[in-house]
């Protein structure tokens, strides 16, 4: 690799060390002026005191990721199959798409924060864990059902022709034609799902309170009670690099399963 | 003319809004004919095919097969209609999985019918990564693999360029010759339908309705002299003329009211 190949506009320089060397400036400016202005750790604590919070609490704090990062996959997976299910249902009978689709719009954008205090009282006094993933399931579940009932409709009539010509049942045309055909939908309904799962358990956590949830959010709320700002950052980093790794996981998912042939895994594909 | 293989009886059909697509049309198709249905767009051409391959009812008349409606109908669309997820093999699988045929049952099936089409070493590639014509050729290979006694094709080189088109028309003309299939083939081209078929029927549309029915005398093999010869140009010369006066007719028509 030549020197100009590593200098031009999208060489491994350019896409890589530009955002890298960004960073370790702006870190560097930060713990920099935080010494030299002398802020104080309760208001502004910097980088490096951050990464001694993460390291000096790191059992406790990857148990509360641990904790947060089962309710999320838990509530993504739970609105992945209820979204789609629901959506099958929608495309293949429209009476049960007329009767549903208001009230799901309604759950949709009614903000789940009003609804977490009555949830956590028929649910969590007992099981707060159950009351939160009800809540990321809330969160999460509308871009599953709207992009697999568009991706489901979107289906090559054609193609569903031909199924029914060569004698597909029902099932066989849904199985066969409409959900590959909306695969895409679906991958990409996945990545804002993801984020809107952990935004959802987010919430859920701090509305649910210290004591019956021990996420990261409530992490937060803990050491936010104590004073301990480099601790609150310490969880922050966490659930930042929880969401980047959601989304790259399902980023590959996505090339990989439409390497094959959809255009927008083109790229990927050569 | 022994029994016919099909009879179009008195089939009428209106779309849900109300238009009429089709008018009393009366046909029947002999066993081993190549018959095409020539017409502008918006005839009712395509309907027709639609209804005789059963994917829609006609609002009056009748489809009636002699026997019963045979199971190995084929069916090729405009589009080539192939799934973009699945490989060039696994497409022509299609209608041999949904009878139930697995995989290893089907593949000499598959083989056969790519190899006739030209794309034996193709099995694993996807329909992106064909050209058009290839895709096309794909979407016949389906429809061949089942071996059909009747084969239905709704204009299905329309969107190819002349040269590809040609040469498929070759092809299938070939494959016709070899197999004897009954073809119904839909097409707004009226030399590709003097250059195929046994017989053609013109549907000059607003409302579709039959009015001319020809017969083609052609030699036993066509190719390229079949298109020079001045036989191939009156029978062309005909239908266009039968077309043009009943465009004339609608408009005429259309003055006056």
């Amino acid at each position: 690799m030549s020197v100009q190949d590593l200098l031009s506009s999208d060489g491994v320089l350019m896409r890589w060390g530009v955002p890298a060397l960004f960073g370790i400036v702006f870190l560097a400016s930060w713990e920099a002026l935080v010494v030299y202005l002398s802020v104080p750790d309760y208001v502004l604590p910097g980088p490096v005191a951050i990464f001694d919070a993460l390291v000096g609490g790191f059992g406790s704090l990857m148990g509360s990721l641990w904790v947060t990062l089962r309710i999320t996959i838990a509530a993504f997976m739970i609105a992945l199959v209820l979204g789609t299910g629901i959506a099958v249902l929608f495309t293949e009978s429209r009476l049960a798409a007329r009767a549903l689709y208001p009230y799901a719009v309604a759950l949709q954008v009614t903000p789940i924060v009003a609804i977490a205090p009555l949830i956590l009282i028929w649910v969590g006094l007992d099981n707060a864990e159950a009351a939160v993933t009800i809540l990321a399931v809330i969160a999460a579940f509308f871009p599953v059902l709207a992009n697999m009932t568009a991706g489901l409709r979107a289906a090559d009539q054609n193609l569903i022709d031909l199924f029914r010509l060569y004698g597909a049942t029902r099932w066989q045309i849904i199985r066969g034609v409409r959900l590959p055909s909306a695969l895409p939908y679906l991958l990409s309904a996945m990545k804002i799902s993801a984020g809107l799962a952990l935004i959802g358990t987010v919430v859920a956590e701090f509305v649910a309170g210290s004591g019956t949830s021990t996420g990261l959010a409530w992490r937060i709320i803990e050491a936010g009670n104590r004073l301990q700002v480099d601790r609150m950052f310490a969880a922050l980093v966490l659930l930042s690099l929880l969401g980047i790794v959601l989304f790259f996981v399902l980023s590959t998912l996505e090339q990989y399963l439409l390497r094959h042939w959809h255009e927008s895994a083109e790229k990927g594909a050569k | 003319m022994s029994t016919p293989l099909l009879r179009l009886s008195d089939i009428s059909h209106r779309f849900p809004d109300g238009t009429t697509a089709l008018a009393d049309i009366s046909a029947d198709i002999a066993a081993g004919s190549f018959v095409s249905l020539v017409g502008p767009s918006g005839c009712g051409k395509s309907t027709l095919l639609r209804l005789i391959a059963g994917l829609d009812l006609p609002s009056s008349g009748q489809v009636i097969w002699s026997g019963s409606k045979p199971q190995d109908v084929g069916f090729v669309f405009q589009d080539a209609t192939l799934m973009p997820w699945a490989s060039v093999a696994d497409n022509v699988w299609l209608p041999h999985r949904l009878r139930g045929m697995s995989r290893d049952e089907a593949q000499p099936l598959i083989n056969e019918a790519l190899d006739r089409v030209g794309l034996g070493g193709r099995h694993a590639a996807y329909p992106r990564e064909l050209s058009g014509g290839m895709r096309m050729r794909v979407s016949i290979a389906r429809a061949l693999s089942l071996r059909p006694r009747v084969l239905l094709m709704d204009e299905p080189f329309a969107a190819l360029d002349e040269i590809t088109r040609e040469k498929l028309n070759d092809d299938l003309n070939d494959l016709w010759a070899e197999h004897k299939w009954t073809v119904i083939y839909v097409t707004h081209s009226v030399y590709e339908a003097a250059f195929l078929s046994t017989r053609i029927l013109v549907l000059p549309g607003k409302p579709g309705r039959l009015v001319a029915d020809a017969q083609v005398e052609a030699p036993a093999v066509r190719d390229d002299s079949w298109r020079a010869d001045p036989h191939f140009a009156q029978i062309s010369a005909d239908v266009t003329g039968h077309l043009r006066s009943a465009a004339a007719h609608a408009d005429a028509k259309r003055h006056v009211s």
